[in-house]
C-alpha cells in the first residue's frame, strides 16, 4: 500500500496523531441539489469528520440499501449529471482543507473515460476515488491512472475476502483500505458483527497500513466500538437520513455526536 | 483462446456487421481455431467481473464447482437424464413448410423448444445450475424475471430438486403477469415485487444481487441468461449448449447438409448463444441475433443494445449497453418482456465485433406480423420474444432468395429457426394488440395496464 503523497493516508495518520480514529462521513452528490450537498459537506467538516465521501448517483446501484437508492433517485430526477460532481468537489476542497474521495460505481468512469475523469477530479482537489464495484483485477487503467494524477484509489475487502485475494488488493490500494463489515449493503444495523473486526485484523496482517470499516455503522456508540480496532470509521446511511429529514443542521448535529466515540482509549 | 483483455480501451459500435469484417472471419484472421467452447472469463474485450469484493468468493466457489462438474461423468450423466425424462429433450426440429414461402420460398426449419416442459428453453439452464447449487450444499435459490418464464422455470427446479426459491420480478410485471406468479407461488416459490428504480427487469437483477450479497452462504443466484459475472456467459450456455448440438445433427439428418442461416431473438441472449454455439465452427452458417427494436431503433424506444449500445459494465460485465451520455442506464422497450433489457451477453458483443454473427433490431410490428403469420400458417403460437426471430427469419430468408447463385432455387436455401418458448403467456398482450377483445371485457381492462400482460 503506497501512502506517497495520499490525501486520505494524511487525514487518517492526522486522526491517529491525535489519538482517534479517523471519522468518514459520505453524502451523495445533487442530494437534494448540488449547493446543499456542498454545505453539508462543510458542515461535516466543521463538526469532526476528517474525510468526506461523495458518491455519485447512479441508476443501478447494486451495493447500496433503500435510504441511499432513495436519495440518488431523488438527485438522479432532479437533474443532476456526473460532470456535475467535479462543481461539488470543488465547492468543498475550495472551503476546507479536509479531503474529499468521490464514491463511484465504475460505468460512469467508464463512459467519460478514465483518465479524463481523472484528470478532472485531480483538477477538482479531489483526493481519489472509492470503487464499490470495480476489483483490482479490473482495474489496470485505474491503477495506471492514479499513478499519473497521484489519486487515492480505495478498493473494497469483505468478510468472504480470501487470504490471497486481501494480499493482493491491499497491494493495489492507496490512502486506506475499505473493510466491509458485514455481507451486505448499505443501511443502518443495530450492530456491526464481529466479522467487521476479523476483516480489519486480516487486512493489518496482509500489510494494511489503514483500515476503515463501512456499512451499517450509525451512532456514536457503534463508531467508538469500531474505533477500537480500526483506523477509520465510515457513516453514509445514517447522514443521508439526517440530510433527509433535518436538512444541513441535522447533518452538524449527528456529526458532531458521532465524532464523541473516534477515541482510540475512551475514558 | 488466446485472447487477452485490453483493459478500458474503447471499442467502435459494432452496427450493422459490415463485408470486411465477415471476410476477415471467413479467413481465420486474428482468430483463434475453434470459436467454441470459449471458457471466459474474457471474450475479447468483452465479459469479466465488474462486480463488489463482497460476491468474488461465491463467484470463485461456482466457478470451481462448475469446472469440476463438468469434468464429472456422473454430473453431466444426471444432467442429460434429466434432459431426457423431464424437460422432454431432444425437443423436435419441424419443417415449417407453409410459413416458408413467406420467407422468399426457403426451406425453414424450427428448433422447437417451446416443446420442453415450462414452455420455453429456459429449462436447460435452471435444471444444470440447480444441481450445481446442491453441490455447493446451497439451501436457497434466487432469480429475477421479466415476463415469469426464468421464474417459472427456477421455480420449477427448486420444486424437483427441494431448494427454496425467492424470484424478484418488476412490481409492474407482478401486475400485469398475474397468472404467471401465481404460477411460481403454485410451484413453491415466493415472488418478491420490485419497487426500486425503474421497476423492470434490470432493477430485479439489482435487487436479486443485493440478496445474494446478504445471503450468499446459503443462497445460489440462478442467473437466468448468458450475461453477468464470469462464470455466468460461459455457464448459462454450457447448459444451452444441447440446443446447438441437437440442432446441427437434426439439419444434417433432415437435409442432408448444414443450413445456410442460424436465427435466433436476442435480449440477454441465452437462447441465441445455445443455439450458435453448434455452427460456430462451420463458416458458411450464418448467424443471425435479432434485437428488440421496439417502436423502431430511431424512436429511441427499444432495446436493440449491440445495434445501438456502447460498451459498458452492467451487472457484473463489460459488454454493450444501452447507457446515456453520462453512463447511466437507459430504460429499454419492448413489446415482449424477455427481450426488454439493456445489456446484452459478452460473447454475443465478442461474435458481433468480430464479424461472426450479425445482429439486427425487428420492431414490435415485425415481430407480431410474424406471430401471427406462424399462428395462421403452422398453427403454432410463439412467445413474442420468438416472433423477433421469426420476423428477423422471414428478412433473411427473402435476401437469400433474391442473392441465388446461377442454377440455384430458393428451395436450396435453408434456415433454421430457434423457436425458443411458446406463446400461451403472451396470449393477452397479443389478443389486446390484434383487437380480439370484446369491448369492455375484463381482459381488455388488464391488457390495457401495460404493454405486456
Amino acid at each position: 500500500m503506497k501512502t506517497l503523497s495520499s490525501k486520505a493516508a494524511a487525514a487518517v495518520e492526522k486522526a491517529r496523531s491525535e489519538g482517534r480514529a479517523a471519522l468518514i462521513g459520505y453524502l451523495p452528490a445533487g442530494f437534494p441539489d448540488v449547493p446543499t450537498t456542498i454545505e453539508a459537506a462543510l458542515a461535516m467538516a466543521a463538526n469532526g469528520v476528517d474525510l468526506i465521501e461523495i458518491g455519485i448517483p447512479y441508476s443501478d446501484p447494486v451495493m447500496d440499501g433503500r435510504v441511499i437508492q432513495d436519495a440518488t433517485v431523488q438527485a438522479l430526477a432532479a437533474g443532476f449529471t456526473v460532470p456535475q460532481i467535479f462543481d461539488v468537489v470543488r465547492g468543498i476542497t475550495s472551503a476546507t482543507d479536509v479531503p474529499v474521495l468521490v464514491m463511484t460505481y465504475w460505468n460512469p468512469v467508464m463512459r467519460m473515460g478514465v483518465r479524463e475523469f481523472a484528470s478532472r477530479l485531480a483538477e477538482a482537489g479531489g483526493a481519489g476515488l472509492i470503487t464499490p464495484d470495480l476489483i483490482p483485477d479490473e482495474a489496470a487503467e485505474w491503477m495506471a491512472v492514479s499513478d499519473e494524477f497521484g489519486l487515492d484509489r480505495v478498493f473494497l475487502v469483505a468478510p468472504s475476502t480470501s487470504p490471497a485475494r486481501m494480499r493482493s488488493t491491499v497491494e493495489a490500494s492507496r490512502g486506506f483500505v475499505y473493510g466491509v463489515s458485514v455481507m451486505g449493503i448499505t443501511g443502518a444495523r443495530t450492530s456491526v458483527g464481529a466479522a467487521a473486526r476479523a476483516v480489519v485484523d486480516d487486512a493489518h496482517a496482509a500489510g494494511a497500513e489503514r483500515v476503515c470499516v463501512g456499512l451499517g455503522v450509525s451512532s456514536a456508540a457503534q463508531v467508538a466500538e469500531i474505533a477500537r480496532y480500526a483506523d477509520g470509521v465510515i457513516v453514509g446511511t445514517a447522514l443521508v437520513a439526517a440530510l433527509r429529514d433535518g436538512g444541513v443542521p441535522a447533518v452538524a448535529a449527528l456529526c458532531k455526536d458521532l465524532s464523541t466515540g473516534t477515541g482510540k482509549n475512551p475514558s | 483462446m488466446t485472447h487477452q483483455h485490453t483493459g478500458g480501451r474503447a471499442s467502435e459500435p459494432a452496427a450493422e456487421i459490415d463485408g470486411d469484417a465477415a471476410a476477415a472471419f471467413l479467413s481465420h484472421e486474428g482468430r483463434p481455431e475453434s470459436l467454441r467452447h470459449a471458457p471466459g472469463p474474457y471474450f475479447g474485450d468483452y465479459g469479466g467481473r465488474w462486480m463488489p469484493e463482497s460476491l468474488i468468493a461465491a463467484l470463485d466457489e461456482l466457478q470451481e464447482t462448475f469446472e469440476a462438474a463438468k469434468a464429472d461423468p456422473e454430473f453431466t450423466a444426471q444432467v442429460a437424464e434429466l434432459n431426457a425424462t423431464y424437460a422432454g429433450r431432444p425437443s423436435l426440429l419441424t419443417e415449417a413448410k407453409s410459413f416458408a414461402a413467406h420467407a422468399g420460398g426457403v426451406r425453414v426449419f424450427l428448433k422447437r423448444e417451446d416443446l420442453n416442459h415450462t414452455g420455453s428453453h429456459k429449462i436447460n439452464n435452471v435444471l444444470g445450475q440447480a444441481l450445481l447449487a446442491k453441490r455447493m450444499g446451497k439451501t436457497r435459490v434466487i432469480a429475477e424475471t421479466g415476463a415469469g418464464q426464468h421464474g417459472v422455470a427456477s421455480a420449477t427446479a427448486a420444486a424437483l430438486l427441494g431448494l427454496e426459491c425467492v424470484v424478484y420480478m418488476g412490481a409492474e410485471d407482478t401486475r400485469r403477469q398475474a397468472l404467471n406468479v401465481a404460477r411460481m407461488q403454485l410451484l413453491g416459490a415466493e415472488v418478491i415485487p420490485v419497487t426500486n428504480g425503474s421497476q423492470t427487469l434490470k432493477d430485479a437483477i439489482n435487487d436479486a444481487l443485493r440478496d445474494w450479497v446478504a445471503n450468499v452462504d446459503t443462497t445460489h443466484y440462478l442467473l437466468g441468461t448468458a450475461a453477468g459475472a464470469h462464470p455466468f456467459p460461459a455457464m448459462v450456455r454450457y447448459f444451452h449448449e444441447v440446443i446447438g448440438e441437437e440442432a446441427r445433427a437434426q439439419i444434417l439428418e433432415q437435409t442432408g447438409k448444414l443450413p445456410d442461416a442460424v436465427c435466433a431473438c436476442v435480449g440477454g441472449g441465452s437462447n441465441a448463444i445455445g443455439i450458435f454455439h453448434g455452427f460456430l465452427d462451420d463458416p458458411s452458417v450464418r448467424l443471425y441475433g435479432f434485437e428488440a427494436g421496439g417502436d423502431g431503433v430511431e424512436s429511441g424506444r427499444h432495446a436493440a443494445t449491440i445495434t445501438l449500445g456502447r460498451p459498458g459494465v452492467l451487472h457484473g460485465a463489460r459488454s454493450y449497453l444501452m447507457q446515456d451520455e453520462y453512463g447511466q442506464t437507459m430504460e429499454s422497450h419492448s413489446i415482449s418482456a424477455g427481450l426488454d433489457y439493456p445489456g446484452v451477453g459478452p460473447e454475443h458483443a465478442y461474435l458481433a465485433d468480430i464479424g461472426r454473427a450479425s445482429y439486427e433490431p425487428v420492431t414490435d410490428r415485425e415481430a407480431m406480423d410474424a406471430f401471427k403469420l406462424l399462428c395462421r400458417t403452422e398453427g403454432i403460437i410463439p412467445a413474442i420474444e420468438t416472433a423477433h426471430a421469426l420476423g428477423g427469419a422471414l428478412k433473411v430468408g427473402q435476401r437469400l432468395a433474391a442473392d441465388l447463385a446461377p442454377g440455384e432455387q430458393p428451395g436450396d436455401k435453408v434456415i433454421i429457426v430457434n423457436l425458443s418458448g411458446r406463446g400461451d403467456k403472451d396470449v393477452a398482450t397479443a389478443a389486446e394488440y390484434f383487437d380480439l377483445l370484446p369491448d369492455d371485457s375484463a381482459e381488455q381492462e388488464i391488457a390495457k395496464e401495460g404493454e405486456q400482460l
